[in-house]
């Protein structure tokens, strides 16, 4: 142990390692019977952290381009050893981050943590959620398989679709104006280089936010802690909530190891730009929704496209969700009911969306 | 112009900016602004793809007399995208274009309904291209065919 004090005074004389950390030790965590929630961040940052190790061990062996992306995957499948396993831990945590991000936001949504002096801790978690989505719609084409193949055709598509900027912004993602292997291209840029820089510096701004204001506590129990101080009731951050979080990511390990073993993942068909679509064909989970309400609005609404219609409002509905707190009230003893009425009615909304695209022929 | 102890113009009675000055700060922003700019546009140009000259074939053999049974159809290579080749249940063939009009994915032709069908979005048209049911917006391009001996042609259709 006489190494590692001696290290430590080593760091504490050149760089103030106490003063440091100091922040962190005084940090806290509020108890209460909805503590459990404040572990779901954690979770999606444990499995980001997933994402770029398995991510970084793909490149080892992934080409990208029209003539080799499939054959590199399914080399990495059947060739190379546990390459399956790294390639099913990669798809797996992706689907469970962005599960987790998405509860995760409903939790902050619902337990009214967006609110000042927090707001743009929310706007950059949301941000943040459009950049995993972006992580989801980019990797799934890298195997260039017929599902993602089409996948990524629709997708674009549908970017076609916005006025004005919709048409270049669409070749700008396809490399073109069909998808091909240069859309494969700048997909895998977007995928391993652009979308990580960033998520990046997101996420750090995010924890530094969750740092500099702690954390926060619903609006009912604030007012009531806040008349009886003596009835706060916290933990330490450091070690106690940080080695409860570390068990959580220890099981949500465990869930990713059984996943990925027990089912690995498919690999699909080649893509092959004149074959048919297939029967049966849909997007990811998470797109599911917006696949789903773009199915049911009619071809014209009055005298618009239906489809450009559902983008705009799309668009739309994305920009006022980063806005939201925004819209609600400072006073913590009055939160805006329709705010809680909107988190209850979007999460229906999606997960019963979601429910009815996923029976749907 | 009053000066304080140190000998220095009060603050409030500065004269305007020496043109001197104003000039250099315009040379400098207006440096700084033509070399961003300089560094901006070869970017967003790069960024555009350059144009691929489809080589747009007008007319290709989409397959062979007898390789297609009555109500069936198959896709064929139209230059850079896919074709669509039905022989019809009368005996007829008719070719159109495989990209959906709705959100481009690549149709199919259903023996079953007998009809043209997008999985992506359910969309259907009939065997002339008009799209009859779904949400597909316009009918797909029909193409003339033409058989000359063995092998079926398929060609665009000439503008009136």
């Amino acid at each position: 142990m006489s190494l590692l004090r001696n290290v430590r005074n080593w760091l504490d004389e050149r760089l103030g390692w106490d003063d440091l950390i100091a922040p962190l030790r005084k940090k806290t965590v509020p108890l209460h019977r909805l503590s459990y929630w404040y572990f779901l961040g954690g979770i999606t940052l444990f499995l980001f952290v997933v994402q770029v190790v398995t991510g970084i061990l793909l490149l080892l062996y992934y080409r990208p381009g029209a003539n080799e992306a499939f054959e590199s995957v399914q080399y990495i499948m059947t060739q190379v050893q546990f390459g399956w396993l790294i390639r099913s831990i990669h798809s797996w945590s992706a689907n469970l981050m962005i599960f987790t991000a998405f509860a995760h936001m409903f939790s902050v949504l619902f337990l009214k943590a967006y609110r000042k002096p927090r707001e743009l801790t929310w706007v950059s978690g949301v941000i943040l959620l459009f950049l995993v989505m972006g992580f989801g719609f980019s990797g799934y084409l890298l195997p260039w398989n017929t599902l993602a193949f089409f996948a990524t055709k629709v997708g674009t598509e549908i970017t076609g679709q916005v006025p004005i900027i919709g048409k270049p912004l669409m070749i700008f993602l396809r490399g073109g104006e069909e998808v091909t292997g240069a859309t494969l291209s700048r997909f895998f840029g977007f995928h391993v280089a652009v979308l990580p820089g960033v998520t990046t510096v997101l996420i750090l701004l995010h924890v530094l936010l969750v740092q500099r204001l702690g954390i926060s506590v619903p609006p009912k129990l604030e007012a009531e802690w806040s008349a009886n101080p003596s009835a706060r009731r916290e933990m330490k951050f450091f070690p106690n909530f940080a080695l409860r979080e570390l068990m959580a990511w220890y099981v949500a390990l465990g869930v990713l190891g059984a996943l990925a073993a027990i089912f690995p993942w498919d690999l699909g068909a080649k893509a092959d730009p004149f074959v048919s679509a297939p029967a049966g064909i849909k997007p990811e989970w998470y797109f599911l929704f917006m696949f789903q309400t773009l199915k049911l609005i009619p071809p014209k609404v009055w005298f618009v496209d239906g489809e450009i219609l559902g983008v705009l409002l799309f668009g739309l509905i994305g920009l006022l969700w980063v806005l939201l707190p925004f819209f609600e009230s400072v006073q913590p003893s009055r939160p805006k009911k329709w705010i809680t009425g909107l988190a209850v009615f979007a999460l229906t909304y999606a997960v019963g969306m979601s429910l009815y695209g996923y029976i749907a022929k | 112009m009053t000066t304080n102890d140190l000998g220095k113009v009060n603050p409030s009675e500065q004269p305007a900016p020496l043109p001197r000055r104003r000039f250099v700060e315009v040379l400098l922003s207006g440096g700084f602004l033509a070399t961003a700019a300089a560094f901006i546009y070869p970017v967003l140009r790069y960024l555009v793809p350059p144009k691929v000259t489809d080589l747009g074939a007008d007319s290709v053999v989409a397959g062979k007399v007898g390789e297609l049974k009555p109500n069936s159809g198959k896709i064929f290579h139209f230059g850079s995208r896919p074709g669509l080749l039905i022989h019809t249940s009368g005996g007829e063939y008719r070719a159109m274009s495989a990209t959906c009009t709705h959100l481009s994915c690549t149709v199919q032709y259903r023996d079953d309904l007998r009809e043209v069908w997008c999985a992506c979005h359910n969309g259907k048209y009939n065997l002339d291209g008009r799209n009859v049911s779904g949400p597909p917006p316009r009918p797909l391009e029909r193409f003339d065919v033409h058989v000359r001996g063995e092998e079926i042609f398929v060609m665009r259709r000439r503008e009136a």
